[in-house]
């Protein structure tokens, strides 16, 4: 029999968390985007608490903007382990006039998750949600907690963080707060990329090269496929050979050229990539502090 | 690949996020459109050099301020290693940020400004990766190109550090030293050309070198149970599994094992690293185990070794680093975490403060401020499993929780 002697000190510690959150909250949810990284957190959880499922439901806060192949990815994986999925629409809060959508050329919706998000976690009393965000992603990330304590308007107060020692996980909240929390906080994009290989995740079709039809814009290449994507006239579509890095909102999420068919080929890119994977993300172009702001208000 | 977590240490103005950047930029770690906005940034500030610290310094009102506020994790990775450091900011919140960056670190960089050299900063730096029994240190005597590379500064100030190293508790720490410009990028990544007479290793170099699997000192197996798994499926019908995280030595299967506070005798009869049944579990996995006999567990109960019990005690005396504004006095109460383990306990008596300047220690002291270091004796209502933290890194320290505001208000280290 094999020992534990090839220990991944990221996985122990993200599963550690989740076993540290299923133990110290009373209804925790895991936030599903159908991106890599949730995909990630769905097998951690599995291993977590393995030979019992998973004992919290997943949440998709759907802004209407998905890429159709991640909606299509994301209802076979709920339905092949069993898992509970509930779904929350940008476009209910966008009807009731809770939030009025963007216009213009750099529209998203990507900021009006945030009021869904919110009245979700009301609605549910969830007390803490765990999501795939990496401090490795972007800098405002880079100082956040594992365990990150918001406030009952879902606000981070990012200059007044308890610390975090040892791997002492203080999860005691007040009633009202909630945690988010983030158990592959200490990975690289590589890391993740690395452990869908190692692991043979299944992932959605986008992030692997296909032909598409495309147009430039600020030196990035957007999707003429799909109608959310805003797309001036004199912008050119033309056919060619992408994949997308990051699965966000499509009006804000950006593909880069690639040939990379399988998972070996993706991680040899990345590996030799000079971009950051965020660079590909219009949302955080907006201003230095894009990310930082929305995380004040309450943005996953 | 092997995982290093390196803790830094420096005062205001070191050029911690400078050599920082400057790591993340010579190990082409560093992506273009972050090094464009860089060096955009750089160009609006007004400077001729690109200024790394933009890379680190991640809110607003650090960018405002130059100055680094909260303990910011950075990546970056080598051929050998994945390199984890927490850049913790030298400024007000010193003690707290030092102690919570160096809390999950193996290695340390303490930095030194070359024209300041050993200062009382650096005194506190040294006393608090001593403290928390960090193995390997590493000391940047920075800025050489301000003191025109000169040999005899960098004697000086290391002879000075050595003065310091004679004081230390911890004595088995590996302290080395580095001469080096991170604005200029001499002896981070590359060697210098400017300094010939240094012969030694660059500070990449160094962390490269640094065997992580040695880190921790071992000491007996403890397993803390997290969390009980009880599926009710019906393939796994009358299954109780214990999960937790195995800190110090290896547990296997067979093991005779007691399970505190109980003191139930048992054996190991499975173990379940994630889906598979693995024969040993070894040190900071996170498995699942069963036991041969039906014992009733519940989280913050503790499975070790018949042979090897950590103390069993309804109170301990510990080295407190505190963190609040709100002051710790004798007998104010507080919740303990020790691992999973929540227990209430009251201050009994607060010892010996050590002086802000780390000279000495003050004896009578009734109340501990933010940044203060002492000894507290402390009662618990309900015992706990420890061991000291020089024998145990994880069993031998805790956090201290204010039962009202939530906040983690302080860590110990178990005498």
């Amino acid at each position: 029999m094999k020992n534990t002697s090839q220990v991944n000190p990221l996985e122990n510690e993200a599963i550690y968390i989740f076993r540290e959150v299923a133990a110290q909250f009373e209804k925790p949810v895991l936030l599903f985007s159908g991106g890599k990284d949730s995909i990630t957190l769905v097998r951690l959880a599995q291993k977590a608490f393995y030979p019992a499922k998973i004992p919290f439901p997943l949440m998709h806060i759907d802004t209407g903007h998905n890429f159709p192949e991640t909606i299509a990815f994301r209802d076979r994986l709920v339905n092949e382990l069993g898992l509970e999925l509930i779904v929350r629409h940008v476009q209910d809060a966008i009807d009731e006039g809770k939030v009025r959508e963007e216009s213009g050329k750099y529209a998203s919706r990507n900021v009006l998750q945030t009021t869904t998000l919110l009245d979700a976690i009301e609605e549910f009393k969830f007390d803490a949600c765990i999501g795939g965000a990496r401090r490795d992603e972007e800098k405002a990330r880079a100082k956040e907690r594992i365990f990150s304590v918001r406030d009952d308007f879902g606000q981070w107060d990012e200059k007044n963080q308890r610390p975090e020692l040892f791997d002492m996980l203080n999860g005691n909240i007040e009633l009202g707060q909630n945690v988010r929390v983030f158990p592959i906080s200490n990975w690289t994009e590589l890391d993740v990329w690395s452990y869908i290989q190692r692991e043979q995740i299944e992932i959605p079709s986008i992030y692997f090269a296909h032909t598409r039809a495309t147009f430039l814009r600020d030196g990035l290449i957007w999707s003429a496929e799909d109608a959310v994507v805003y797309r001036e006239e004199d912008e050119v579509v033309e056919e060619r050979l992408v994949r997308f890095r990051t699965v966000g909102d499509m009006s804000c999420t950006a593909a880069v050229l690639s040939g990379a068919t399988t998972i070996s080929k993706v991680v040899e890119e990345i590996r030799a990539s000079s971009i950051s994977e965020r660079g590909a993300r219009i949302d955080d172009k907006r201003s230095e502090a894009a990310m930082e702001k929305r995380k004040q208000q309450g943005y996953f | 690949m092997e995982v290093l977590k390196i803790a830094t240490a420096g005062s205001v103005d070191d050029g911690k996020s400078t050599l920082i950047g400057r790591l993340l930029y010579d190990t082409k770690s560093l992506t273009t459109d972050k090094l464009e906005a860089i060096e955009k940034k750089s160009k609006q500030l007004g400077y001729d050099y690109l200024d790394f610290s933009l890379a680190t310094d991640g809110l607003v009102a650090e960018r405002e301020q130059g100055i680094t506020i909260d303990v910011a994790h950075i990546y970056f990775s080598t051929a050998n290693k994945s390199y984890i450091i927490a850049d913790t900011p030298g400024h007000v919140e010193y003690t707290r940020n030092m102690v919570t960056g160096a809390s999950t670190s193996q290695a340390a960089i303490i930095l030194i400004d070359a024209r300041k050299g050993v200062i009382e900063q650096t005194n506190r730096h040294f006393f608090i990766n001593n403290l928390l029994r960090i193995k390997t240190v590493i000391v940047a005597i920075n800025k050489m190109d301000l003191v025109a590379f000169s040999e005899e500064r960098y004697n000086t100030i290391k002879s000075d550090f050595e003065t310091l190293m004679g004081k230390r508790d911890y004595q088995d720490q590996k302290i080395s030293f580095v001469p080096v410009s991170a604005l200029k990028g001499d002896n981070v990544v590359n060697k210098s050309e400017k300094m010939p007479w240094y012969t030694g290793k660059t500070l990449l170099e160094n962390l490269e070198s640094i065997a992580v699997q040695d880190i921790y000192n071992v000491g007996a197996p403890r397993f803390p149970v997290q969390y009980v798994i009880r599926p009710k499926t019906e393939d796994f019908h009358d299954f109780r599994g214990y999960a937790g995280k195995v800190y110090g030595g290896e547990l296997s299967v067979g093991d005779e094992v007691v399970v505190l506070p109980s003191q139930t005798k048992s054996k190991i009869k499975a173990i379940y690293f994630h889906d598979e049944n693995v024969e040993t579990a070894s040190r900071r996995s996170s498995v699942l185990i069963t036991l041969e006999d039906d014992v009733n567990i519940s989280r913050g109960d503790m499975i070790v070794k018949a042979n090897d019990l950590p103390t069993i005690d309804k109170q301990f005396t510990a080295i407190i680093s505190w963190m609040d504004d709100q002051k710790l006095t004798a007998s104010s109460r507080y919740i303990v975490q020790h691992g999973v383990n929540k227990v209430l306990a009251k201050v009994a008596c607060i010892h010996n403060k050590i002086n802000p300047d780390y000279s000495g220690t003050e004896d009578t002291v009734d109340a501990l401020g933010m940044n203060d270091i002492a000894t507290v004796s402390f009662k618990l209502n309900k015992p706990i499993f420890y061991d000291a933290f020089k024998n145990h890194r994880t069993n031998g320290s805790f956090i201290l929780i204010d039962s009202q505001s939530n906040n983690t208000v302080g860590a110990g280290f178990i005498q």
